[in-house]
């Protein structure tokens, strides 16, 4: 069985390979994917955090990835437009700066994420998982009902946003800056998991009774995992809007909450190689299948069907050997 | 603002509440009798309308095409159970919420392959439809009277079986406590079936009622699978007084939201702005007042003690 470190830097390194590889052939279309695929890992390693480090099944990540989305796509709304921002007595102007409107995007998540988390904190189990659903679609319909910014419609945005030195709209470099995001988040969630934080997280997933017992209060350490897991996905969002150029309320939809959750649960729970796994996994079958069927959601519910019933532990935990991650 | 658009928009919250009851009753007693999170509850919802639709459209006759939703959703709901839901009840939540998000995907692009993705319609029978005069002066469909009617009766029949039936006994005592009814040689795995189905036909219900005002489209279930989770949160998981009483605020805040916070707003804007931000804040209304009952009570108006 494979060490889960080399089956780490080998996902990373394979996505990675991909991308080149694709660059090399001129196979821009693939490029693309490749980028999908660690846009939608960035975010599944945000949610990674809350779920596989600290149990806290999420089913409205959706909100966080929405937010980081419409903070690019209002900024950069604004900024094409040269209208400024009003809130109130304070005038913001948009901008086309991808690092400003990544600070906004984890902010504006993570600050959504606090709120969130301290409601839905205050209970545990299956209200959580129903009221961070519930949490979700509220932003889906506030979004669908703000008719300043597109409503139903979404919001298309003309031109990819800048980035110091790099040239976005080529798509190999707007790769490596997806990529460089996702290797980051890897680093800190790695970090994150051996980091005293970490330890505390995985005890209060365990057993949250000795963790209050030696004087750390679980739903604090929760609630941080919690944020930080929200900002992450909404960096995640933020990346996306900008591949697809476009926001739109389907970027708060349940179903990309249970996606995320997919990706996670098909490459390992707790994994740190897990959502990446995921994420490549999901994006080839969506172009493979999608190729094969317009129906091609009827085989990925039977191949999910297939890993809870019979293959505890996803790709990860195969390769591995592993049921459980080892934390 | 007139006392006849207050009464109207009354009833229509009712309306809206009593439907949600249907779904909402079957996920509380699913919950608190198994332990389960089905969130394929609302492809069964969808399951039910379908076979209204269809079975509406072969023979004309409505009353068939109830028995025909609430046979193929009790039908669907057996099939799943024993096939899949059956494997997960000791499972931890993410698994349940995993198979049965997959489930949804089967039931959605299923149904799609087999019906297309044009919504389907089903007509409301010709002796229940038009308005009818209600005291006062007010004329309201007799169709949405009837939903009010039906939801009320189904309430009282659930009460009933679950407080003064032999079967309800071994309901409650099933979510008390399943080793000791088992041992008291209830078979505790055919009432778990038995109890899934009446969750599923429920749902199938509601799903054929309401598919006759609104249209039987693929992804219809899941908006209204969502309203009855914040119902449920609102009640207490495992209650159906709770689901009843949370159904109804739910049903009446967002109607009554929707209509009036746009008006109420125009005091303090223009009516433009009013209408907007009321429009957007009318949407959010009933998540803030999830949020409100959390606070105030995070296992639900009638929960339990502790949080499941």
């Amino acid at each position: 069985m494979i060490p889960e470190r080399l089956v780490t830097i080998g996902a990373v390194a394979g996505l990675l390979a991909v991308a080149l590889g694709a660059w090399a052939l001129g196979e821009i279309f693939t490029i693309t994917l490749a980028t999908r695929a660690a846009i939608l890992a960035l975010a599944a390693t945000g949610l990674n955090i809350a779920l596989g480090y600290g149990g806290l099944v999420s089913l409205g990540h959706a909100a966080f990835f929405g937010l980081g989305g419409y903070a690019m796509g209002i900024l950069a709304f604004h900024a094409q437009s040269y209208t400024p921002l009003e809130l109130g007595s304070l005038t913001i102007e948009g901008t086309k700066s991808m690092p400003v409107i990544w600070l906004v995007a984890v902010c504006v998540s993570a600050l959504a994420a606090w709120v969130i988390g301290l409601l839905s904190l205050r209970t545990g189990g299956v209200y959580f998982i129903m009221i961070t659903l519930a949490f979700g679609q509220m932003f889906y319909y506030f979004a669908i009902s703000w008719s300043a910014y597109g409503g139903e419609d979404g919001l298309p945005i003309y031109l990819r946003n800048s980035f110091p030195g790099v040239d976005t709209l080529v798509p190999v470099q707007f790769f490596g800056l997806c990529f460089a995001a996702l290797v980051l988040a890897l680093l800190l969630s790695a970090r994150l998991r051996s980091a005293p934080l970490g330890l505390a997280l995985n005890a209060a997933r365990q057993s949250p009774a000795r963790v209050a017992a030696v004087g750390i209060s679980p739903t604090r350490v929760k609630l941080v995992a919690f944020v930080i897991s929200g900002a992450i996905t909404g960096l995640a969002g933020a990346l996306y809007a900008d591949l697809n150029r476009f926001v739109s309320p389907a970027m708060f939809s349940w179903q990309l909450s249970g996606e995320l959750i997919v990706l996670v649960i098909l490459g390992g729970v707790g994994r740190l190689a897990g959502p990446v796994i995921g994420a490549c996994l999901f994006v080839t079958l969506e172009h493979w299948l999608g190729g094969l069927t317009d129906f091609w959601h009827v085989w990925l519910g039977a191949i999910l069907l297939g890993v809870v019933l019979f293959a505890r532990g996803g790709i990860v935990g195969l390769l591995t050997g592993k049921a459980g991650p080892h934390v | 603002m007139s006392a006849i658009l207050l009464i109207e928009q009354v009833l229509n919250g009712l309306q809206f509440g009593v439907m949600l009851f249907l779904m909402a009753a079957g996920l509380t007693l699913i919950f608190g009798v198994m332990g389960l999170i089905n969130l394929a509850h609302g492809s069964l919802y969808m399951v039910g309308a379908f076979a209204a639709a269809a079975a509406a459209a072969a023979t004309g006759s409505f009353a068939l095409a109830l028995v025909a939703a609430l046979s193929a959703a009790a039908l669907a709901g057996v099939l799943i159970e024993v096939a899949v839901i059956r494997r997960l009840y000791d499972a931890p939540h993410l698994d349940q919420v995993l198979a049965t998000f997959a489930l949804i995907l089967v039931f959605s692009e299923g149904t799609r392959w087999v019906f297309g993705s044009f919504p389907l319609y089903l007509d409301i029978p010709d002796a229940l439809s038009g308005p009818v005069t209600l005291p006062g002066g007010i004329q309201y469909p007799l169709y949405r009277l009837a939903l009010i009617g039906v939801g009320l009766v189904v309430a009282a029949g659930l009460w009933w079986l679950t407080q003064r039936t032999r079967l309800g006994m071994q309901i409650r005592a099933g979510k008390d406590d399943r080793e000791m009814i088992a041992a008291l040689g209830v078979d505790i795995s055919k009432l778990y079936t038995l109890v899934f189905a009446l969750g599923a036909a429920l749902a199938g219900l509601a799903g054929a009622l309401v598919g006759a005002i609104q249209s039987v489209q693929v992804g219809m279930g899941e908006p209204v699978l969502i309203l009855a989770f914040v119902t449920i949160v609102i009640g207490g998981i495992g209650s159906i007084k709770g689901a009843f009483i949370g159904a109804l605020l739910v049903g009446l805040t967002d109607t009554l939201g929707g209509i009036f916070l746009p008006l109420i707003l125009t005091v303090a804007m223009a009516p433009e702005a009013a209408a907007q931000t009321g429009a957007a804040l009318a949407s959010m209304l009933i998540y803030i007042l999830m949020g409100a009952v959390l606070v105030w009570k995070p296992t639900g108006l009638f929960g339990g003690a502790r949080p499941a």
